[in-house]
C-alpha cells in the first residue's frame, strides 16, 4: 500500500483548535451552557450514526430517536437495578446494534419513502412499548433520579466532569467512524447509495452492507442514548419520539449528507439556534423553520456544500456570459457580411 | 471445457418473446461477438445469462457448474465481470475509488475488510489499469464529472479490475467518438492476452466486432439464426438479409 497521509495539516490544525476549544469551553461556560454543549455532543453521536445509514449508504431512516431511547431505557433500567454504567452502556449499544440489523431487513425489499414509512411505524412501536410497558419504563411517569457514573473511584456527577465523559465518548467514536468509512466498508457504503446494481455486479454484498448501516447507526444512536439518560437524569418517552426522529434528519441533511462533519454542524444548528432565536418569543420556532427551509432550498447538499454550491454557481455564470458573447460575436459576423 | 455453456434459454414478456430458445458455447480465452438488429434479444439474453432477469427456461454453465438463477452477486464472486449498455459507474467518488471499488470485495474476507487499508491492497492494481486506459490524469477526479466516453473506459476498466475468466461486455462502443473505437479493440485484445480470460461482446458496430472477435453469434428476433467465423458472418445471406432486408 502506498503512504497514504491520513490527515492533511490543515485539517489537523482545524482538529486541534476545535479540541482545545471543547477543553476550555467548562471553564468559560454557566451550568446551563455546559448541559447545551453536552447535550449537543450527545446529538452528534447520534446524528453521526444516522449520517452513516442515510448519507453514506443511502438508506431512509426515520427511527434514529426511538433507538436513542431504547439506549437510555437500557442503561437507566440497569442503572436502577444496581448495574455499572459501564457494563449498561456496552449492553444498550448491543441491543441497539440488533434492533437495527432488525429495522435493516425491510431495507432489503423497500426503499425511498416506503423505508422511510416503515421506520417510522417502528419508531411509533418503540414509543408504545415506552409509554405502556410501565413495569418496565415508568411509562409517562419515566425513570427519575439516574445517577451519573464513576469512573475508577472518581465521580461524574458534576456537570464539567460529565462533560469531560461525553467528550471523550464523542471523540472515540467519532474516530472509530472516520476508520470504518476510510476502510474499504465506507467505499461499499457509498456504492450501495450511488448505484446498488452496479455495485452488486462488482462482488459487493449489498445485503450486508445494508444490514450494517443500520445496525452501527444504530449503535451510535444507542450509545447517545446511554449518555443522554445520566446527562438529563430523568427520562420519559417525549424525547425519543417521531419528531426527534425528524430532528436528527434535520441534523444530518443541515450539516451535509454524507460529509463526516455534517452532522457536528447540523446538530449544532438544530440545537443551538433555536436557543439564540428565543429572544423572538412564540415566533422564535416559526423563524427556525423558515431558515430551515430557505436552507434546504437554497443549499440541498447542506452547510458544508456551500463552497461547492459557490463554486458551481460561479461556472454556471462563467458559461453563460460565455455564451452570451459567443452569440453576439456571432451576430457582429453575420452583421458585418450583410 | 467450454468457460461458458448457454443451453437453451428462453424469456418472454407477456406474449412477445425476447429470446426463444438460444445455446451457444464460449471456449476458454475466446472473444465471442453477439449481434443482431434492434430487439433480437441480445440484451435480454446477457441479463439472463448474468442473473439480472430470470430466464423462463434454460441453463447455463461456467465452467462445467451449472449457475443458471445465480444472482449478480454469486457470478460475480465466481470470476464473472460485465459491463453495461447504459453508463453505470459510481459518479460521486473518484475513478481510482471506482477501480478499488471494482475488486475490492474479491480480496479478503467481509469483516476483515472492515480493519483493511483503505485501498485493501489493490492500490498497484489499480494503477495499473489507469495506464492502461490512459486515464491517469483524470484519476482523483469524480467519475461522474468526466466525459461519456471516459465513463464507458471507466465502466469497461471495473469490469476487468479482479481479473474475471469471464466478461461480458454490452455495447462497449456506445456513444464512444468512432475515433476512439479503434483503440478501444486494441485494448480488448491486449487485455485478453495478457490477461486471458473469455469475452462475450455485444455490439452494433459491424467493423469493430468482425475485426475483434473470434467467433461470432448472430440472433434475430430471439433466435440464432447464425454461429461462425467473423468471414463466415460476413458472407451469411441469411444474416445480410436480416440486417439489409430482401
Amino acid at each position: 500500500m502506498k503512504n497514504v497521509k491520513l490527515l492533511s495539516t490543515q485539517h489537523m490544525v482545524f482538529l486541534g483548535l476545535a479540541l482545545g476549544a471543547l477543553l476550555l469551553a467548562p471553564s468559560m461556560l454557566k451550568t446551563y451552557g455546559l448541559y447545551l454543549l453536552s447535550l449537543w455532543l450527545v446529538y452528534v453521536i447520534a446524528a453521526m450514526g444516522l449520517n452513516l445509514t442515510v448519507g453514506y449508504a443511502g438508506l431512509k431512516s426515520l427511527c434514529h430517536a426511538g433507538f436513542m431511547g431504547v439506549g437510555a431505557y437500557t442503561v437507566a433500567i440497569m442503572m436502577k437495578a444496581g448495574i455499572s454504567f459501564w457494563i449498561a452502556s456496552p449492553v444498550a449499544i448491543v441491543i441497539c446494534f440488533v434492533l437495527g440489523l432488525a429495522i435493516g431487513f425491510p431495507a432489503l425489499r423497500v426503499q425511498l419513502h416506503y423505508l422511510g414509512f416503515a421506520t417510522l411505524g417502528f419508531n411509533l412501536l418503540l414509543v408504545l412499548f415506552f409509554r405502556n410497558e410501565e413495569w418496565l419504563t415508568g411509562g409517562t411517569f419515566g425513570i427519575q433520579n439516574i445517577k451519573r457514573p464513576g469512573f475508577f473511584g472518581m465521580t461524574l456527577e458534576s456537570n464539567t466532569s460529565f462533560y469531560f465523559l461525553v467528550l471523550a465518548v464523542t471523540i472515540v467514536f467519532g474516530v472509530l467512524l472516520a476508520l470504518l468509512l476510510r476502510s474499504p466498508w465506507g467505499r461499499a457504503f457509498a456504492a450501495l447509495r450511488d448505484n446498488p446494481i452496479r455495485a452488486e455486479s462488482t462482488g459487493v454484498n449489498i445485503t450486508a452492507y445494508t444490514l450494517m448501516s443500520f445496525a452501527i447507526g444504530a449503535a451510535y444512536a444507542g450509545i447517545a442514548g446511554a449518555l443522554f439518560a445520566p446527562l438529563v437524569n430523568f427520562i420519559e418517552p417525549a424525547p425519543f419520539g417521531i419528531s426527534n426522529s425528524l430532528l436528527f434528519l434535520m441534523m444530518v441533511v443541515i450539516g451535509g449528507s454524507g460529509r463526516f462533519y455534517g452532522p457536528v454542524l447540523g446538530a449544532a444548528i438544530a440545537l443551538l439556534l433555536p436557543e439564540y432565536l428565543r429572544f423572538l418569543k412564540d415566533w422564535y420556532l416559526a423563524v427556525f423553520g423558515f431558515t430551515a427551509v430557505a436552507m434546504m432550498i437554497w443549499l440541498p447538499g447542506g452547510l458544508l456544500s456551500m463552497k461547492e454550491a459557490w463554486q458551481l454557481s460561479q461556472a454556471k455564470r462563467a458559461a453563460k456570459q460565455k455564451q452570451i458573447a459567443e452569440a453576439a460575436a456571432s451576430a457582429g459576423v453575420k452583421g458585418a457580411a450583410a | 471445457m467450454s468457460i461458458l455453456s448457454v443451453h437453451d434459454i428462453k424469456k418472454s414478456y407477456g406474449a412477445i418473446q425476447a429470446v426463444g430458445g438460444v445455446s451457444f458455447e464460449v471456449e476458454p480465452g475466446e472473444i465471442l461477438g453477439v449481434i443482431g438488429p434492434n430487439g433480437s434479444g441480445k440484451t435480454t439474453l446477457f441479463n439472463s445469462i448474468l442473473g439480472q432477469i430470470k430466464p423462463d427456461t434454460g441453463r447455463v454453465e461456467f465452467e462445467g457448474k451449472d449457475i443458471s438463477g445465480g444472482s449478480p452477486l454469486e457470478l460475480s464472486r465466481l470470476g464473472i465481470g460485465r459491463t453495461f449498455q447504459n453508463l453505470q459507474v459510481f459518479g460521486k467518488l473518484s475513478l481510482r475509488d471506482n477501480l478499488i471499488l471494482a475488486a475490492q470485495e474479491h480480496t479478503g474476507t467481509f469483516w476483515g475488510r472492515m480493519f483493511a487499508p483503505p485501498d485493501n491492497g489493490l492500490a498497484d492494481r489499480a494503477q495499473e489499469m489507469l495506464d492502461l486506459f490512459r486515464l491517469n490524469h483524470v484519476a482523483d477526479l469524480p467519475a461522474g464529472s468526466l466525459s461519456y466516453g471516459q465513463q464507458k473506459l471507466v465502466d469497461i476498466a471495473m469490469a476487468f479490475m479482479p481479473k474475471p475468466r469471464l466478461v461480458l461486455l454490452d455495447e462497449p462502443c456506445a456513444g464512444v467518438n468512432p475515433s476512439l473505437v479503434d483503440g478501444l479493440r486494441e485494448l480488448l485484445v491486449e487485455l485478453n492476452r495478457k490477461q486471458g480470460g473469455s469475452f462475450v461482446v455485444i455490439e452494433h458496430n459491424m467493423d469493430f466486432i468482425m475485426k475483434l472477435c473470434h467467433r461470432v453469434v448472430c440472433m434475430v428476433e430471439g433466435k440464432v439464426l447464425a454461429v461462425g467465423k467473423p468471414e463466415e458472418i460476413q458472407g451469411n445471406r441469411a444474416v445480410l438479409e436480416a440486417y439489409l432486408g430482401n
